[in-house]
């Protein structure tokens, strides 16, 4: 028993100066983006793209994998404290790398089909639940300029659900009065860190608009939820570039947005 | 530390012209003043707030914190928070009420209202424009330098504390040194032992626009580690960002002077709820002798 318990941790040492455990402990890698860090100008500029890949994706990454490796460290020796302790680190960390490696994807420059409209099945599906793509999209930039702060943004025709969370008039603010601003002022009050999303609900086949706070991934909203598109509306995502125009920033990323991508994802899942 | 005169620095680039900041900090002041518009409409008073330079010129904290982040924070951010806070109250039952008590009520236990980010937010950075100062850092001295090796251990432990409460503050948000006088953390909570052991100095961190007003705390410094905070001049080393604030930009005279006013304020509470109290205590003592039951009456009313 303890030569077996030996030979583990001789491996487990020997795995760690390798990058790989026996036990099975991988470490995540930054990705490389499909793309020139200027290739998506001037929707966003390549010193945004390269600062948000190589500074904050790679922090991300560095540190999720160094907070996996406590967290390992303290399962072997059955420290609860230390275990429950991480996983703040280890949501937002890992969280962060999920999103960004997804948003690298969403994003194509112009010259490779980044902007152009999704067709097919996802585009009906658009039609279908928003009216038309036009109103998906004025959704989702409304949403996530009202948004106060950082966060990803998710766009939704199950409007209902996210509604609840505002201040009745708000409700009332959305649908009744064609002003964007108005709502701007009535939702600004939520999430700072956030992003938004395009997602869809495989268990009942329905697109959905959702926002997720900090760096949660999508799926900490619902299980059955899928990302098909993410925008990163955290501030280091557009403020080199942008400031505090937070609006233009949600109207110009839709000229580099990857909807083959999202078609793909939404093909496979609804056959 | 009262700013006579706004600088004209601030003034010219904003467009703001000769218009003298109205609106003073509850902190400061026993009578919260307010700027009338004298607009009367149907019958009611509409107060605005004004948005406050900070007490020194957008490139008085070179190299430290630059004038593009003083002028982007301030005159973007900050007054977009201060114009828009005043467009959704205008009409409504917070119209009027001080910064503070607007705060606390759209606050509404954690269960927040539209105006909180804004209000909320809005006292933020008047607070944190007035935490710092050109040539500030080094050590505090006097009594919150007693206090703070005495809740802390020494002050390089508390810098530590707060240092790591404002880059673990993930997301959007900021970190606080707080007065906590006898405050359970918990809501409507008194404490029932109150000793001057409780009255002590905390790190706390908060989310987004949330401050420690709504725990009933009195914050007395503050870091924003909103990342337009500081993305211009340390992209996304919040570490240094947050290393350079302690070392070269935090006045220590100014939280000195809010420590000085929570304490004031802290005994002012006490001695008023003693007060309180003896007067329940005198109200109870007349009623006791018809409320005590007596084991004799039930065979006699039998």
């Amino acid at each position: 028993m303890a030569l077996r318990s030996l030979a583990i941790r001789k491996a487990i040492g020997l795995g760690k100066s390798v990058g790989l455990g026996l036990r099975g402990l991988q470490t995540v890698t930054l990705p490389d983006l499909p793309y020139d860090y200027s290739a998506l100008e001037p929707a966003i500029s390549g010193e945004i793209m390269q600062l948000h890949h190589q500074k904050h994706h790679q922090a991300y990454v560095t540190n999720y994998n160094k907070a996996v490796e406590q967290l390992f460290q303290a399962l072997n020796k059955v420290d609860t404290s230390t275990v429950v302790q991480l996983q703040g680190a280890i949501k937002f960390n890992g969280g962060g790398h999920v999103n960004h490696s997804i948003f690298w994807k969403n994003l194509a420059p112009v010259h490779e089909g980044g902007g152009e409209p999704p067709h097919s099945s996802l585009g009906w599906a658009i039609d279908t639940h928003f009216g038309s793509l036009e109103a998906l999209i004025q959704k989702m930039s409304a949403e996530g300029a009202a948004l106060q702060g950082s966060g990803w943004v998710v766009s939704t025709v199950v409007g209902f659900k996210s509604l609840q969370l505002f201040h009745h008039c708000c409700c009332h603010c959305l649908y009744v009065s064609a002003n964007v601003h108005l709502c701007i002022l009535f939702f600004a009050s939520l999430h700072a860190s956030f992003w938004q999303w395009l997602g869809l609900d495989t268990e009942f086949k329905r697109l959905v608009v959702e926002t997720t706070a900090n760096q949660d991934p999508l799926v900490t909203k619902a299980p059955t939820l899928v990302p098909l598109l993410g925008i990163d509306v955290w501030e280091h995502a557009y403020y080199l570039q942008y400031k505090n125009v937070k609006p233009d920033y949600l109207k110009n990323i839709w000229n580099v947005m990857n909807w083959k991508y999202a078609s793909d994802v939404y093909q496979k899942e609804c056959p | 530390m009262a700013a006579a005169a706004t600088p004209t620095s601030w003034l010219t680039g904003q467009g703001l012209g000769g218009r003298s900041p109205g609106f003073q900090f509850p902190w400061r002041s026993k009578e919260l003043q307010r700027k009338y518009t004298g607009k009367a409409v149907y019958g009611q008073i509409s107060a605005k707030f004004e948005l406050k330079p900070p007490p020194y010129p957008p490139n008085a904290l070179e190299p430290h914190m630059s004038k593009d982040t003083l002028e982007y924070h301030w005159g973007k951010h900050h007054r977009a928070y201060v114009e828009n806070l005043n467009k959704q109250i205008v009409g409504t039952e917070l119209d009027g009420m001080s910064l503070e008590d607007v705060i606390i009520v759209s606050y509404n236990k954690g269960n927040m209202l539209p105006p909180f980010n804004n209000a909320a937010q809005a006292w933020n950075h008047e607070f944190f424009w007035e935490s710092m100062k050109p040539g500030g850092g080094g050590k505090p001295s006097g009594e919150l330098l007693e206090l703070i090796e005495r809740d802390f251990g020494s002050f390089d432990r508390f810098l530590e504390e707060f240092k790591s409460a404002a880059a673990t503050q993930f997301g959007s948000g900021w970190a606080w040194l707080a007065y906590k006088a006898n405050r359970l953390n918990v809501d409507n909570a008194v404490n029932p032992f109150p000793s001057e052991k409780d009255k002590k100095l905390v790190v706390v961190k908060s989310p987004n626009a949330v401050n420690p007003l709504v725990w009933d705390y009195s914050p007395l410094l503050t870091i924003d580690v909103w990342e337009h905070a500081y993305f211009l001049d340390f992209e996304n080393r919040r570490p240094n960002y947050i290393s350079v604030f302690m070392d070269k930009l935090v006045s220590w005279e100014v939280v000195s002077k809010r420590l000085e006013i929570a304490k004031a304020r802290a005994t002012k509470r006490e001695m008023e709820e003693e007060r309180r109290k003896k007067e329940e205590e005198e109200e109870n003592s007349e009623d006791e002798a018809v409320e005590v039951y007596v084991d004799g009456d039930e065979s006699e009313s039998e």
